[in-house]
């Protein structure tokens, strides 16, 4: 073989098995999921294929609300989670100095405490003995029998929490590869610190806000644990649906037609949000 | 000058203090603030592995013991769970590692046609829920009549583990120097030799802190082993299937050892990188 055809070829061979893998593994189930979603039957009979548009209907029909909420709290819990992120994310990239990368290790650190494990702890911390609730209603936030555990209050807290990292390393990354000579330059033409923030620490970071919000936001949209862990079933989310329509009821058409609507249901809030604020740097 | 303009000078001086104090300070409480909330529930997990609960649930405290340290495994099913979820975690990292590896190379010193499409590839699994991927995946092997189990666990866990691996490998690999290697095929080294003797060297702290990172997404994942498991149990289910009945405080044991375990890799990597960069490599 030639150099040429040598240097032509590397790059496939080199791609050939991880691709295949994700193709075989990632691209063929969505496949099965399409296929799954339009079959009817169930566990007993078995099931067949025959374009049954009608589990989408249902699926609209009787699981909207958990949709709904779903999308609400996601958004809730992606909104706190920039509002705590930003500033620390800021704060280790300009005040950081040579400790930047053990604060980093620092924030990431607290998930590798299996995910289960760390929402159980919140349980505890939010339970109705807990310090918090006794705090909250000791300054009569909360009522004598008020509780956090079991109420959407608990679910976003732990959502918030739980998809943090994704949060603060996107901000840190583009607020890390800031020129500070910028802010200078702001400085020298009497922009007040306020200004220079607002029109250009603000803008040049929004890439990595936008990674931070989606990476925050899809899976936050998706997860079942939280609500399942610390809410009861009027905060169960769509995840909860689907996770017990698969595994527990083995209605899978209904719960396929479920998890594909939740993809496109994703699909169409990022793109409206990639619209909104005008970015498309999404991989960087 | 009257006397309480005098007066009203180092007022405003200390006001003006005070307006630089608070902002060089408010930010540095309000990181310190946030740092210490992602600890909260860390620090509540390593004190509950050291409670003697009174009841089966172990929510509240009760008094202190050695007793959970002592027989971590004294739960029934506890041992096989770790071990399967060590196993899955040891063999995924070291798969996906490899091919992710490749992949990053691939993307990082090659044009080739279908670039932007395997970018894409790579980033959409990041991007999809986990609850998506899980269903998919056993809409699969229903579909395709494969009993899940081990392997589909660890078939799963490869999957979502390249795309990590990519992007970390990837980030050391732009930083890199190609005339190192150019060097060494001048000096008559062959392709492989040049790999092995340049090419990995460089690249190594890269790979190894994408196999700590896919190590610990495995060892961590519950949605979508839970879809896939079949009648495996790995950790993270053993801890959701007692979270329903009873939460001995041996999970907290076993939640830390696995915690020290990861942040310490991830602490000698840093390190080990740092002095590689202080002796210029």
């Amino acid at each position: 073989m030639t150099t040429r055809r040598r240097r032509f070829l590397a790059p496939y061979v080199l791609l050939a098995p991880g691709i295949a893998w994700l193709i075989l593994f990632f691209v063929v189930p969505m496949y099965y999921l399409a296929v799954t979603s339009l079959q009817t039957g169930s566990l007993e009979v078995g099931y067949t294929f025959n374009w049954a548009w009608h589990n989408y209907r249902e699926a609209i029909t009787t699981y909207h609300t958990q949709f709904f909420r779903s999308i609400k709290y996601a958004g809730i819990a992606t909104v706190l989670a920039l509002l705590v992120s930003y500033p620390l994310a800021y704060w280790i990239a300009f005040r950081g100095g040579r400790w930047k990368n053990l604060f980093l290790l620092l924030v990431i650190a607290p998930f590798f405490i299996t995910y289960l494990i760390r929402t159980l702890a919140w349980e505890t911390i939010l339970a109705d003995s807990g310090p918090v609730v006794g705090f909250l209603r000791a300054i009569h936030v909360l009522g004598p029998d008020g509780r956090l555990l079991a109420t959407s209050v608990a679910v976003i807290c732990g959502i918030t929490y739980n998809f943090l990292p994704f949060m603060v390393l996107p901000i840190y990354v583009s607020l890390e590869q800031f020129d500070e000579r910028l802010l200078d330059a702001a400085h020298d033409l009497y922009a007040s610190r306020m200004w220079s923030f607002l029109r250009v620490t603000l803008p040049m970071s929004l890439p990595g806000v936008f990674a931070g919000t989606l990476l925050t936001f899809i899976p936050a949209v998706g997860d079942f644990i939280n609500a399942q862990l610390l809410g009861t079933p009027s905060q169960y989310m769509i995840g909860n649906v689907i996770q017990s329509k698969f595994l527990e009821l083995t209605d899978y058409p209904e719960a396929a037609a479920l998890s594909f609507l939740l993809m496109a249901t994703i699909l169409v809030i990022v793109l409206v949000y990639a619209r909104l604020l005008g970015t498309e740097r999404l991989s960087g | 000058m009257t006397a309480a303009a005098e007066a009203a000078a180092p007022l405003a001086v200390s006001r003006r203090r005070f307006g630089t104090f608070a902002r060089r300070h408010v930010l540095t409480l309000f990181a310190t603030l946030s740092l210490i909330y992602l600890f909260v529930p860390v620090a509540v997990v390593i004190a509950f592995s050291f409670n003697n609960p009174a009841g089966r649930f172990n929510y509240t405290w009760d008094s202190f013991t050695f007793q959970n340290w002592l027989h971590p495994f004294a739960v029934p099913g506890i041992q096989s769970a770790l071990e399967i979820s060590i196993e899955i975690a040891l063999l995924s990292s070291l798969f996906a590692t490899a091919l992710g590896t490749l992949i990053a190379l691939a993307l990082t010193r090659y044009r080739f046609r279908v670039r932007s499409l395997v970018n894409t590839l790579i980033f959409i699994p990041m991007t999809t829920p986990e609850i998506v991927m899980g269903s998919s995946l056993l809409t699969l092997f229903l579909n395709r009549n494969i009993a899940t189990g081990f392997t589909t666990i660890l078939i799963a866990h490869i999957m979502f583990n390249i795309s990590y691996v990519v992007v970390t490998v990837k980030a050391r690999l732009a930083g890199f120097d190609r005339h190192l290697e150019e060097a060494a095929m001048d000096l008559g080294a062959t392709p492989l030799v040049t790999f092995r003797r340049v090419t990995l060297p460089l690249i190594a702290p890269g790979v190894i802190a994408a196999g700590l990172l896919a190590f610990a997404l495995s060892i961590d994942d519950f949605v979508i082993t839970y879809f896939n498991a079949g009648a495996t149990t790995t950790f993270p289910l053993f801890v959701w299937g007692a979270a329903r009945v009873a939460t001995p405080p041996q999970i907290n044991v076993i939640g830390t050892m696995i915690f020290i375990v990861a942040v310490g890799g991830m602490i000698i990597n840093l390190v080990w990188q740092n002095r590689r960069a202080r002796r210029g490599m």
